[in-house]
């Protein structure tokens, strides 16, 4: 995993310390060029707010979307993000990677 | 995740120890393995591998990811280099720890908030403990002070050993090293002149190059 992914979980403690509804999201699979090596973290609240990259830009803003529902179901979801969908032009990644991204709760 | 496996997995990082999160992707079912019990798990085959080349990945449905201790980067010579490497160092993900028993390099106002000791290599070094995430470089010039250091880092499993210096002041190291009881092949390990050779001018472009050269060790070996 990437070196910086201990910062990212010592965010997602900090932020549920302050009494923060948080989510939790890892790049779980890649499939040709993806952006951010497997492991790589990012931490999303309740607000929308995020630390953290799964994709150098590309996916984040779905990605924190989908959080803020899963924070509020409380049920983990994996994503796939890739060319290859047919939101591609809104949400695709430009290097012609997928990337499958889980995302979870900190309950 | 529930809280209590976050809070496992940031003390396991406070204490160096190597553990694997596995995620079930169907059902959300998280359990968390250290690598010292790997053996006995059911995945054991796949952990071991992941653990060895620090390759988190998805097997079956199962997501297995890998946190091992933070990679360290213990630097002998509280000097000029030493506070252009420990930017580039910090960024790419290492916990610094600088060594000088020369109180006058050693300070907290050259170092602000790293882990400095200014006191000798061979006093500290068993202290820290040196492991396979860790990296080792001596920039003081000064065998009185790099010498112990490097001594402690060949018989350790560090990745990288790095030594500052010319080829002729090398030569004169290796020699020292022979007579003290090291082995070419044991000696062949401490890179130096330290550095990937891309002409470096100054400071900076010195720390890119230690820098290059440690992550090549890491990522390729050698």
């Amino acid at each position: 995993m990437a070196a910086s992914d201990h910062t990212i979980l010592e965010q997602a403690s900090g932020w549920l310390r302050q009494g923060r509804k948080v989510a939790l999201a890892t790049v779980v699979e890649t499939w040709g060029s993806a952006p951010q090596p497997i492991g790589s973290q990012l931490v999303i609240d309740a607000e929308g707010n995020f630390i953290g990259s799964v994709s150098g830009g590309c996916v984040e803003g779905a990605v924190v979307t989908e959080a803020i529902d899963i924070i509020a179901t409380g049920k983990p979801k994996l994503l796939q993000f890739g060319v290859a969908d047919e939101t591609a032009w809104k949400v695709g990644l430009a290097c012609g990677g997928r990337i499958g991204v889980y995302v979870e709760p900190i309950t | 995740m529930k809280r209590h496996l976050l809070d496992q997995l940031l003390a396991a990082r406070a204490n160096r120890q190597a553990v694997a999160l596995i995620t079930h992707l169907d059902t959300g079912e998280q359990r968390i393995v250290p690598r010292s019990a790997a053996a006995s798990d059911p995945l054991a085959a796949k952990l071991d591998e992941a653990f060895r080349f620090d390759q988190s990945g998805s097997h079956d449905g199962q997501f297995i990811n890998i946190h091992n201790p933070p990679l360290r980067l213990v630097i002998i010579g509280a000097v000029h280099i030493a506070q252009s490497v420990i930017p580039i160092a910090q960024q790419l993900g290492y916990d610094v720890t600088v060594i000088d028993p020369r109180g006058a390099f050693a300070t907290g106002a050259r170092f602000p908030g790293i882990s400095l000791h200014a006191e000798w290599p061979d006093e500290v070094i068993p202290q820290i403990g040196l492991d396979p995430r860790t990296a080792l470089v001596a920039l003081t010039h000064d065998p009185k002070i790099d010498d112990p250091a490097l001594n402690a880092a060949l018989k350790s499993d560090v990745f990288y050993i790095g030594a500052l210096g010319s080829k002729k002041t090398q030569a004169s190291r290796a020699q020292r090293l022979k007579e003290a009881g090291f082995s070419d092949a044991q000696i062949a390990r401490i890179h130096g002149p330290i550095g990937l050779n891309i002409s470096a001018k100054g400071a900076p472009e010195i720390a890119v190059s230690i820098m290059g050269e440690v992550t090549r060790c890491l990522r390729l070996g050698a």
